[in-house]
């Protein structure tokens, strides 16, 4: 094609390398999602209480969802050197991940809690059931079956996102192949096999989310 | 002997990089918003009407939408290098950005259309209007209606994602950021700004489509 030709070997020969930045990119991806999650949780109880709570939680997602994933990684990774704190990329690169996620998923937590109408708590209480039970056996597996495909979605993003890694360093799969090209700059070739790394990867935690939902939830 | 490093404070020539990397920004949002949503209501259209073109599209739509934008880029960029033609990358983000936008609004359009009852269409045909005129009439002024938020909450993201187009070297806001952070090591004033600008388009956008969605949502 075009007079170019096409040199796989090379890839081959690097595709250790190359799992080595995908097990690392799962790791991130994995890390920055429990934190998140956490975060965001908290974030979502605090955006429904008032003061200050409320302010900061808002602020914090507003922030997270509407200036770019980079701008944030930037900040963490150079901005807070003014501040005296430098963090390593892999730090810098959960903790910016971890704050995008939790403003994120906020979101996602309070729509699923709104959604759940206020009388099933009192059909719930009427029944006798205290306010742990009535959240525990009846508010929560409804928020968690609306939250679900959202919080997948959240994951898939994370997982795509984490290739921003490589702008500041970070030898995660992305990463790992910029510098594996760096040698014989074959890029088509390397980032095209990366890129099928990365479908594979987010189909997997596509098909398996189904696979669970359905388990889960078989009505 | 003492270390001085090669840092030169802002000066004012540097707020012109910074409009010019914003043009850029708002230059390459513009086009890729364009094409892309002119791809996506057309790609939208088809995949909801036939179900041979929803076969056709689903490899390219899953492609996009599961590898990581960065990838894409990169493999945009030097794939047309090994046509020979060497792309700027401002014509590789656009072709990549527009792309992108138009998957994700061709889901929308697809969603939108579905949501006008079908009742409603084949009332419109019975009283002897053509497929394309009750397309005209009927289906698309209600689908655009519903898909009015999403879509705008798709521009969002597509202005947030223009940022990574800098790794190809394009000098957007983003890039801007980094090349005088690199000259100046004021990293965190350079960047509140650059974060306010991205802030200032996103967050009123972002409230009025809110706004917006709740407001739909109500009748």
């Amino acid at each position: 094609m075009f007079g170019y030709t096409f040199y796989w070997s090379i890839v081959w020969q690097k595709l250790p390398e190359l799992a080595a930045g995908a097990a690392l990119t799962l790791q991130i991806t994995v890390l920055s999602m429990i934190l998140g999650t956490a975060f965001g949780a908290a974030l979502a109880i605090g955006r429904q209480g008032r003061g200050l709570g409320l302010r900061l939680s808002t602020a914090w997602v507003e922030l997270a969802r509407n200036t770019p994933a980079l701008f944030q990684i930037y900040m963490v990774y150079f901005g807070l050197g003014a501040f005296g704190i430098h963090l390593s990329s892999y730090v810098a690169m959960v903790a910016a991940l971890t704050f995008n996620n939790a403003g994120y998923l906020a979101e996602v937590f309070r729509g699923g809690l709104s959604s759940v109408p206020k009388t099933q708590m009192s059909a719930a209480r009427s029944l006798g059931m205290t306010v742990g039970q009535s959240y525990a056996r009846v508010v929560f597996p409804q928020v968690f079956k609306t939250v679900f495909f959202p919080y997948v979605n959240q994951l898939n993003w994370a997982l795509l996102n984490s290739s921003l890694g490589m702008i500041i360093g970070l030898r995660e799969l992305t990463g790992a192949t910029q510098a594996a090209q760096s040698e014989s700059f074959r890029t088509f070739e390397f980032f095209l096999v990366a890129a099928a790394i990365y479908f594979l990867l987010s189909k997997i935690v596509e098909v398996s989310a189904r696979l669970i939902f359905r388990r889960l939830f078989r009505t | 002997m003492k270390i001085t490093l090669p840092y030169s404070g802002l000066q004012w020539s540097d707020l012109w990089f910074v409009l010019q990397g914003i043009g850029n920004t708002v230059l390459l949002t513009v086009i890729a918003a364009t094409i892309g949503t002119i791809i996506g209501l057309a790609l939208g259209w088809a995949r909801g009407e036939s179900k041979t073109a929803r076969w056709a599209f689903a490899p390219i739509i899953n492609v996009v939408r599961s590898v990581p934008l960065i990838i894409q880029l990169i493999l945009a960029s030097s794939f047309f290098a090994m046509a020979g033609g060497e792309a700027s990358p401002l014509v590789a983000g656009c072709v990549v950005l527009s792309l992108y936008m138009g998957v994700l609004t061709s889901e929308l359009v697809r969603a939108g259309l579905a949501s006008v009852h079908i009742t409603l269409r084949r009332a419109a045909r019975s009283l002897g209007m053509s497929y394309w005129q009750e397309l005209r009439h009927v289906s698309a002024p209600l689908a655009l209606r519903a898909v009015f938020p999403g879509w705008v909450g798709t521009l969002i993201a597509l202005t947030k994602d223009t940022a990574l187009v800098g790794v190809l070297g394009y000098v957007e806001l983003m890039r801007a950021t980094q090349i005088l952070i690199n000259r100046t090591n004021e990293a965190l004033l350079i960047l509140t700004g650059a974060g306010l600008f991205y802030f200032l388009i996103c967050y009123p956008i972002s409230r009025y489509c809110r706004r917006l969605e709740k407001a739909m949502n109500h009748d």
